[in-house]
C-alpha cells in the first residue's frame, strides 16, 4: 500500500496489538476475535488489516518480500504469511514472531489441524516440504511436478494432496512414508484445492480448462468436472484459481479469474447457482464465519470485493495495495 | 540335435527376448529431435554478439530442454519418458535425408530450428503419418500459406501474426498515420509486405513509404541519412522494416521530428520477452536463464511451447499411439499453457500456433495483442495472423 495509515488509525493499531498480546497470554477460550480482514499485497511487500464490521483500513505493515497465501493457525491465534521472495513463512499476529526458512519461492502452504505441521509448495524447484511448526525444522520434502502449487492436508493429517501447475497433476502424498502414491491428471494449470464433504471430495480448480475437477478420495479418481460459462465470457477468459466453501460445506465459491466474476456453487448438485461480479482477475478467496460476506482479491484491479452472499451481489470495494493476492478473516 | 545347434537356437531365442524388452521400452519412450544446420547465418557469433532486437540469440535447443525437463514428471506418471536428440545438418541438402532418417528409426516429433528454404526440404521429406514436424525460428509466411503442409506445424508467430499486432496496437493508440521505412533485402520486403497488409486491416495509413540503404555514399544520401529519411512529412509514428537489424537499431532518437519508432527497433512485436510478469513469466524466465545463462527470446520460447504441446498431446493420451497423438495437436484440440494468459492450440486451416504477441521494447513489456477491443467471432487469437477464411494454405487438417 502506498500510504501510510493516518495518526488516528495508527492509534488504534498500538491498541490492538496491545490487546493480541495480553489475549494471546490468556487461556485459549478466553481470546476474543479481532475481527480483522487480512489481505497480502504482492508488490507492496505489505499486509492490510481492515475492520470487517466498519470496512476502515485498520493498519498497512510491511512484513516480507512478496507475501502471498495467509492462513490463520487453528486456534486463530497466529496468523501464517508466505513470503515468496524472502523463502520463509512468517508467524505474525501483527508483529512478526517468527520465521520458518523453507526453501526456495513458498507459494501456497496448509495447516494441519493440530496446527503442529506446516506443508508448503515450493515453486521454484518442484518441492512439497513438511515443518514442524514448533520447532521451524524442516521434517521431510518430496520432488514433485514443476510449480506445484495448491496444498491441502486431510482432515487426519494423513494425507497431502499437492497440485502441479506445469504438470496437469494433483500429486497424493503419504505423509507416514513420506511418498507420492498417487498422480491425478485433471485439466489445465491445476491451481487451488477444496476438501468438501468430509473430506470424501477434493475440489481442483483448473485456470487454464475454465473448470473445477471433483475427485473422490477414496478412488482418487475424478469423478465429475464442474464447468464455468459466466454471461459474455468465452471459455479463454474464464480461469478459475481461489475457492472457498461455507461452514457446513453446502456452498463453495470459485473465484474465475480474468472473468470477473465469482461462482456460487452447490455442493451437493455440483450446480453453479449464481455468478457475482467482482473487480479484475479475481484470485484469493475467504468467507466470514456467518457465512454472510465473502471477500475477494482482485489481483488486477488492486482492491478485494465484499460479496453479500445472501443477495449475491458486491456491496463493497476495498482498496487494498499493490496485487492483492489473500485474504484471511480473524471473526 | 547338436550341442551347436543348441546353442545357435537358445542364442536366437535370448534375442528375440532382447528384442521385445527394447520394443517395450521404445513403446514408452518419447522421442523428439531438434534439427539445426551448420552454418546458419542467423546464428553466426559476430551477428549473435550484435543482439539485434527480434533475432535469435542462441539455439531453439536450450528451449526445448527446458520444456522437456518440466514434463518430465507428467511423463513419467503417465508410464512415458522423454528423449531429447541434438541434430545437425552440415548443409541445406542434408536436412531432408535427416529428417526422413529420423522418422524412419522412431522419431516422430521433429522441432526445425531452420530458415524458411531448409524448412521446405524437411517438410518434402516426410509424409503423413511418417512424423510431426515443428518450426520453431522461420516467420516466413508462405510456410504457413502455399507451402503449408499437414505434416508441419509452427510455433513462432509469423510475420503477419506479428505484424497484426503492431498494428492493432497502433490503432489502440490512435497513432493512424505512419511513415514506413523499409530495406533493399526480399527479408526487407517481406516484412515491410505483411505491415503494409495489417495497417490496411487495421486502419492505419502510411504518410509516406521510403526505401532506407546502408550507405555513406553522398549520392545516396536521400537513402541513407535520417533526417532526410523522416522529414518532409508529417506522421505520429515511424515503422521500421528491417530484416536485419543494422540499420533498424539507428532509427529511435534520430528522427526528424520527434516520433516513436515502431517495427524492426523501438517497440516491437514478439512472441516472448525477458520482463514478462504475469502467467508464471518470472519463473519461466528464471528457469530458462538457469538453464541457458541468457535471457529467454521469442524464438527460445518457440521451441519451448513446442516440446510442451507434445508432451501435452502424450500425457493426455499415452497408450493412443502417434496418430492419434498427432491428430489431437494438428486439430487443435490439444491445449498448451503458453504462460501467457490464455490457453493455446494449434489452428486447423494452417497449424499455426494461436497465441498473444507481446508488444515489447529492449526494457520491458508494453501490451500484448489481441488488444482491448480488437474482436472475433470465434476467438479473439485469431485476429492475428490468417484467419480460416483468408488463409492461402489448401491442406487444412481433418
Amino acid at each position: 500500500m502506498n500510504e501510510m495509515p493516518s495518526p488516528k488509525w495508527f492509534a488504534v493499531t498500538l491498541l490492538l496489538v496491545t490487546a493480541l498480546l495480553v489475549g494471546a497470554g490468556l487461556a485459549e477460550a478466553a481470546r476474543v476475535a479481532s475481527g480483522q480482514v487480512f489481505v497480502s499485497s504482492e508488490k507492496d511487500d505489505a499486509i492490510a488489516a481492515f475492520d470487517a464490521r466498519s470496512r476502515q483500513l485498520l493498519a498497512v505493515w510491511r512484513q516480507c518480500k512478496r507475501p502471498r497465501h495467509l492462513q490463520l493457525s487453528p486456534d486463530r491465534a497466529r496468523l501464517y504469511v508466505a513470503c515468496s521472495d524472502d523463502h520463509r513463512v512468517d508467524v505474525a499476529s501483527r508483529k512478526t514472531l517468527a520465521s520458518l526458512p523453507v526453501g526456495d519461492d513458498p507459494e501456497l502452504f496448509d495447516l494441519s489441524r493440530d496446527g503442529r505441521m506446516l506443508y508448503v509448495s515450493n515453486e521454484e524447484d518442484g518441492l512439497l516440504s513438511a515443518y514442524d511448526t514448533a520447532s521451524g525444522k524442516r521434517v521431510f520434502a518430496v520432488k514433485v511436478g514443476e510449480e506445484p502449487e495448491g496444498v491441502k492436508v486431510s482432515a487426519d493429517g494423513r494425507r497431502v494432496y499437492v497440485t502441479s501447475e506445469v504438470a496437469n497433476l494433483v500429486h497424493v502424498i503419504d505423509v507416514a512414508t513420506r511418498k507420492v502414491v498417487g498422480n491425478i491428471q485433471v485439466g489445465n494449470r491445476p491451481r487451488r484445492l477444496l476438501l468438501l464433504r468430509d473430506g470424501k471430495e477434493l475440489w481442483v480448480s483448473n485456470e487454464l480448462s475454465a473448470s473445477v475437477s471433483v475427485i473422490h478420495t477414496d478412488t482418487l479418481e475424478v469423478a465429475h468436472t464442474i464447468h464455468f460459462a459466466p454471461r459474455g465470457f468465452r471459455a479463454g477468459d474464464v480461469t478459475p484459481v481461489g475457492m472457498a466453501a461455507s461452514s457446513d460445506g453446502t456452498r463453495a465459491y470459485v473465484g474465475l479469474g480474468r472473468a470477473n466474476h465469482v461462482a456460487a456453487v452447490d455442493v451437493a448438485s455440483r450446480r453453479v447457482l449464481d455468478y457475482v461480479l467482482v473487480g479484475r482477475r479475481a484470485w484469493g478467496l475467504a468467507l466470514s464465519r456467518d457465512n454472510a460476506r465473502l471477500y475477494v482479491a482482485n489481483g488486477l484491479s488492486d482492491d478485494v470485493s465484499v460479496v453479500d452472499t445472501a443477495s449475491s451481489k458486491a456491496t463493497a470495494t476495498l482498496k487494498a495495495g499493490r496485487v492483492p493476492h489473500s485474504v484471511a478473516i480473524d471473526d | 540335435m547338436t550341442e551347436r545347434l543348441r546353442c545357435c537356437l537358445s542364442l536366437v531365442a535370448a534375442l528375440g527376448l532382447l528384442a521385445r524388452v527394447a520394443d517395450a521400452a521404445a513403446a514408452a519412450e518419447v522421442r523428439i529431435a531438434v534439427v539445426s544446420l551448420a552454418g546458419d547465418l542467423r546464428h553466426e557469433a559476430r551477428r549473435l554478439a550484435q543482439r539485434y532486437p527480434g533475432q535469435p540469440q542462441g539455439r531453439a535447443l536450450d528451449g526445448a530442454q527446458v520444456a522437456a525437463a518440466e514434463a518430465r514428471f507428467a511423463l513419467e506418471a503417465a508410464g512415458q519418458s522423454l528423449r531429447l536428440d541434438a541434430q545437425e545438418a552440415r548443409n541445406e541438402a542434408e536436412v531432408g535425408p535427416m529428417v526422413a532418417a529420423l522418422a524412419r528409426q522412431g522419431t516422430r516429433f521433429i522441432l526445425l530450428d531452420l530458415p524458411a528454404a531448409a524448412v521446405r526440404q524437411a517438410t518434402a521429406a516426410v509424409k503423413p503419418g511418417e512424423a510431426l514436424l515443428f518450426n520453431v525460428s522461420a516467420d516466413d509466411d508462405g510456410l504457413r500459406g502455399a507451402a503449408c503442409s499437414p505434416v508441419l506445424l509452427h510455433t513462432l508467430p509469423s510475420l503477419r501474426m506479428r505484424a497484426d499486432a503492431l498494428m492493432q496496437y497502433l490503432a489502440l493508440r490512435k497513432w493512424r498515420r505512419a511513415l514506413l521505412l523499409s530495406g533493399p533485402s526480399t527479408g526487407d520486403a517481406a516484412q515491410r509486405d505483411a505491415l503494409v497488409q495489417s495497417a490496411r486491416r487495421f486502419g492505419i495509413a502510411w504518410s509516406a513509404q521510403r526505401t532506407f540503404r546502408l550507405s555513406n555514399d553522398p549520392r545516396e544520401r536521400d537513402q541513407s541519412n535520417l533526417n532526410l529519411l523522416t522529414s518532409g512529412t508529417d506522421h505520429d509514428v515511424v515503422v521500421v522494416a528491417d530484416a536485419d537489424g543494422e540499420f533498424a537499431r539507428g532509427v529511435p532518437y534520430a528522427t526528424q521530428l520527434p516520433r516513436p519508432v515502431v517495427g524492426a527497433s523501438g517497440l516491437g512485436a514478439q512472441a516472448w520477452h525477458w520482463a514478462w510478469e504475469r502467467n508464471g513469466g518470472p519463473q519461466l524466465n528464471r528457469r530458462f536463464t538457469r538453464a541457458a545463462g541468457r535471457p529467454m527470446t521469442g524464438y527460445d520460447w518457440a521451441a519451448w511451447v513446442a516440446v510442451k504441446a507434445i508432451a501435452e498431446s502424450v500425457a493426455r493420451q499415452p497408450k493412443a499411439g502417434f496418430a492419434a497423438q498427432a491428430q489431437a495437436l494438428v486439430t487443435g484440440k490439444v491445449v498448451v499453457d503458453g504462460f501467457k494468459g490464455p490457453p493455446l492450440s494449434f489452428r486447423r486451416w494452417d497449424r499455426q500456433l494461436r497465441q498473444p504477441v507481446m508488444l515489447a521494447h529492449p526494457d520491458g513489456v508494453v501490451a500484448v495483442a489481441p488488444v482491448e477491443g480488437v474482436l472475433h467471432p470465434k476467438n479473439n487469437l485469431d485476429t492475428l495472423g490468417a484467419d480460416e477464411a483468408d488463409t492461402p494454405c489448401r491442406a487444412p487438417s481433418s
